[in-house]
Order: structure tokens, then sequence, then C-alpha cells
């Protein structure tokens, strides 16, 4: 576990210690400064991209929860072959290498857009985010709803409750933990993803990723060291906020 | 629980998926000048060292990711709650961390003058040189799929209950036998699902084997990525070459599923 933490955590580590490096090197340490972070805040091509990125992901996040859990109870409820069927075309997705998917989308948006006049750019980008999203909370739903107790659902209706009470009262706490780490997945691969979004955004808009690409074709500029930094410090808080939450929570049901 | 609530979903699929699928089978037939044509696949073969590196190096990562993650899952299932939080936490936190620049940084380790040779030095031990090999590659995927390794083997743990490892116990299994035939089995779903979550980006990365590999090792998601956007502009032998992966990652995970055979697993195909 310690090894692995080691393993996990040294590049981050790096890369934290290097955004505050006076010089403009990876690997040789010049003095301390602060300067990459000022610089940041002047490069709107890195904030713009930041906020297409934080934007796209929190967009696509919600819609691919909403139709991935939506999806997961209504497969539930089929025969076990059709589910089998609708499962199988639901993880394509998934299954499918990033680049596949990628490139077959880039040929539907550049398809639409010969008979619309819609362009590639944050729409298709958005709409591609949502399609490869839906199959990872569709997957993290599912072994909750599997693991449920087939009569929890019955003895609500029987208790009086109609079917969607049911559904909101009963069924959705016990699969909260797989639609969170299903929106969670779903957050992360959206913030991370860069090949699908590389074919899909056509040339108006660039997500941040996208932008450090573009700069490590060049030169990895201290600034993109900077802004990790501080991405990786907000989420570090926000998680470490959710967790105390969650705690309390779990304390003050025990009690 | 009614069926209707999946149909969003199916409308969604139906164009975001399968057209752009039928797409892809519709380019690689197509020539250049819009016949109907087998040529892209023909022209397939002076590629094939690629397609073998790829498999490969994925295979390589996947079984590494399953023996670093598996034994990870395993402990952290068997911490306390809050332990076990905090350390799903601490694994989920680098992937937070944009890919490119995890990636980049070991570049700056790797590099023959980066830091893993600078510490090297320090206790008088020979240099090594890993940037630009398969070796690189595979670290770096490791690095990067981990993750995806252990949260679903974790996820099948947690939920297992655990009084039938005490009961396996009463029933006079030592722990080794109450791991091969208690705790594996039920992990089952999450090792495939695992398995397939590391091996396909594998089999596709771009950018790690750029990166990483300084374009010596070419590999199947480079060439795609080339007929689409590069230089070599030539989307029919793109979708060929496209649809040829995505024939192999289908045939593996289908052979994959034999091994969780009796219940549905994770991934159902």
């Amino acid at each position: 576990m310690v090894l692995t933490g080691i393993f996990l955590y040294s590049p981050i580590a790096l890369m934290i210690v290097f955004s505050f490096n006076a010089g403009k090197s990876r690997t040789v340490w010049s003095g301390f400064t602060l300067d990459w972070y000022s610089q940041l805040l002047k490069n709107e091509l890195i904030l713009n991209s930041l906020y297409t990125t934080v934007l796209v992901s929190l967009l696509a996040a919600f819609f691919a929860t909403v139709i991935g859990t939506a999806a997961a109870i209504g497969f539930h409820a089929m025969r076990r072959r059709v589910r089998q069927f609708f499962m199988t075309v639901s993880i394509i997705p998934a299954v499918n290498p990033d680049v596949i998917t990628g490139v077959s989308l880039m040929l539907l948006f550049v398809f639409i857009r010969s008979v619309t006049n819609i362009e590639l750019g944050f729409f298709t980008l958005l709409l591609a985010h949502i399609t490869f999203n839906v199959p990872y909370v569709i997957l993290s739903v599912m072994p909750k709803l599997k693991s449920l107790n087939k009569h929890l659902f019955e003895a609500a209706l029987d208790l009086g409750a109609t079917p969607f009470r049911a559904l909101c009262k009963v069924i959705l706490p016990e699969i909260t933990p797989g639609v969170v780490t299903g929106a969670l997945i779903a957050f992360t691969l959206s913030i991370d993803d860069f090949v699908i979004s590389y074919f899909t955004a056509g040339s108006s808009v660039q997500t941040l990723p996208m932008t450090i690409y573009a700069m490590t074709r060049k030169r990895v500029s201290p600034e993109i060291n900077a802004i990790s930094t501080l991405l990786f410090l907000v989420v570090l808080t926000l998680l470490v906020i959710i967790n105390i939450a969650q705690r309390k929570e779990s304390r003050r049901v025990k009690h | 629980m009614s069926r209707r609530y999946a149909f969003p979903h199916v409308g969604w699929m139906a164009v975001f998926v399968v057209v752009p699928l039928v797409l892809i089978v519709g380019f690689s037939l197509t020539s250049a000048d819009g016949g109907v044509t087998l040529d892209n696949f023909s022209d397939m073969m002076k590629y094939a060292p690629v397609f073998g590196r790829s498999l490969w190096l994925s295979l390589i990562s996947t079984a590494i990711c399953l023996m670093i993650g598996y034994p990870l899952a395993y402990v952290m299932s068997r911490e306390k709650p809050a332990v076990a939080a905090a350390a799903l936490m601490l694994l989920m936190l680098p992937m937070w961390m944009n890919f490119l620049l995890r990636t980049y940084a070991w570049m700056s380790i790797l590099e023959n003058s980066g830091f893993l040779n600078q510490l090297l030095n320090v206790f008088r031990l020979p240099n090594v040189h890993i940037i630009n090999t398969e070796a690189a590659v595979v670290l770096g995927m490791v690095y990067n799929y981990l993750p995806f390794m252990t949260l679903p083997i974790h996820t099948v743990l947690h939920k297992m209950d655990k009084s039938m490892m005490e009961a396996a116990g009463d029933l006079g299994a030592n722990s080794a036998k109450t791991f091969m035939r208690v705790v594996l089995p039920i992990s089952v779903p999450g090792v495939i699902s695992g398995i397939t979550m590391v091996f396909v980006p594998g089999v596709s990365t771009f950018i790690i084997s750029r990166l990483l590999g300084g374009g010596k090792t070419l590999m199947l998601g480079d060439l795609i990525e080339m007929q689409f956007t590069g230089n070599a502009y030539n989307p029919y032998l793109g979708a060929a070459i496209s649809l040829v992966m995505m024939v192999i990652v289908l045939l593996s995970m289908s052979v994959m599923n034999r091994f969780g055979d009796g219940g549905e697993s994770a991934v159902v195909l």
C-alpha cells in the first residue's frame, strides 16, 4: 500500500514542487518563485480552456448520471435476454477504445454538419462526453441493483406506495453509492478526457487537456504545473470535506 | 420497476453509438473516389508489427495492474471503513490530475538526466535508460490505469458479506483456502471489469506511446490518429483499422467472459 502510494504520488509531488521553480527546466531546480501563478491569471488561453473543461464535465456528468441511472433501472426490469442485448450495445462506448469512439463521433458530427449548420464545437463536445460517460454510470449502478433484495420493491408496493414513490424512497437510497461512484467516475473521465475531445471539439473550442497537449508538442510551460497544482488542491479540499461530511452523517445515523 | 426508464438512453445510443459505428463500417468499405472496395483492409497488412506490439504491451500492463491492484483492493476491503475510505480517496485523487500531465511528469523522472538517474547518481548506482523504450510505455500505462483495475475489484470485495469468511474459517478452511474458495470466486466480476477497463485504453493509447515511447514505439492508436488528423489524412484506411481494432477488442472480451461464466458479470458481452 505504501509503495503504491509512493508510485502514485511521486510524479504529482514533483509537479507541485516544480510549479515553484524559478527556471523553466523540468528537472533542474533554480530557486523559488510564484511567477508562474501570477502569469497563469493572465493567460487567457489556459483560463478559457479550463472554463470549457469544467463546464463540459459538470454538464456531461450530470446528464450521464440521470440518463445512466434511469437506464440501469429500466434494464433491471427487462427480461434477461433483452437486457443482455441492450447492455451489450450500451457499453460499446466503454469497451470501445477512446480513439474509435472519437473518430466515429467525428464522422457523425461531420456528417451532421453537411446536412445542418451545426458546426463542431462546444455542443458536439458535450454530446460526445455524455455518450462516453453513460456506460460507466450504468456499470456502477447495475451491480447495486442486482444485489438488491427482489422483494424490497414489492414490499413497498404492498405497503401502498406508488411505483414512482417506491423507486424514490426505497430503491434510490439503496443504490446511491453506485450512483455517486458513477457520477464521480463520469466527472473524472470528462475532466481527464483528451482523446475524444480532440476529435469532436473542432477547432473553435479547446479543453484544458487539448491546450496541454498542444504545449507538450513544443515545451510545457510551468504555468501548466501551476494550474495542475491548484486543481489538485481544490479537488483535495473538496474530497476531504465530502469525506468528513459522510463520516459525520454515518455517525449521526448510528446514534 | 418500469422498463420505460431505459427509453431515453436507448434513443441516445441509437444516434450516438450505433450510427457512428455504421459510418465506420461504411467508410472502411469506401475508396477515396467514393467506390466500394476492400483495398483498405489489404493496405493494412504492412502495419502487422504495430498490431502485435499494441496487443503485447497492453497485455503486460494489464497483468501488472492486476498483480498490484488486486492485493491493494483486498487489503483496502479488509481495513476499517474510515481507513478504506481514505485509501479509496488517495487512489482516486491522482486521476484528477490530467493524464497528459501525469505522463509528462514521468518524462521528467525517466529522462536520461531525469530524477531517477539523479537519484541513482546519489547512491553511485549505474544509470538506467528507460525513456523512449517499451518499458516506459508499459510503466505509463500501469500508472494511468491502475485505479481502473483496483476500483471495480474493491467495489465487489467491499460489498461482500464479511461473515462468509468467518463462516469458512469456522468450517475449518485456513485463510489461503478461504481466499481461493470464497473471496476469489466472488471477486471475478470485479476482476473482469477491471481487466476490461485497463486493456482497452491500453491497446488504443496514442499519448503514452508518443510521450514516453518517443515516437519509436508506434501503437494502433497512433496509426488511427494519423489517418484522421495527421499529414497522412485517409479516413477510409483509418476506419478500416478502427474496425479491425474493434473486432480484436470484442473478441478478447468475449473470450474473457468465458472465465466469468455462470452469473452475469459486470461486463456482459
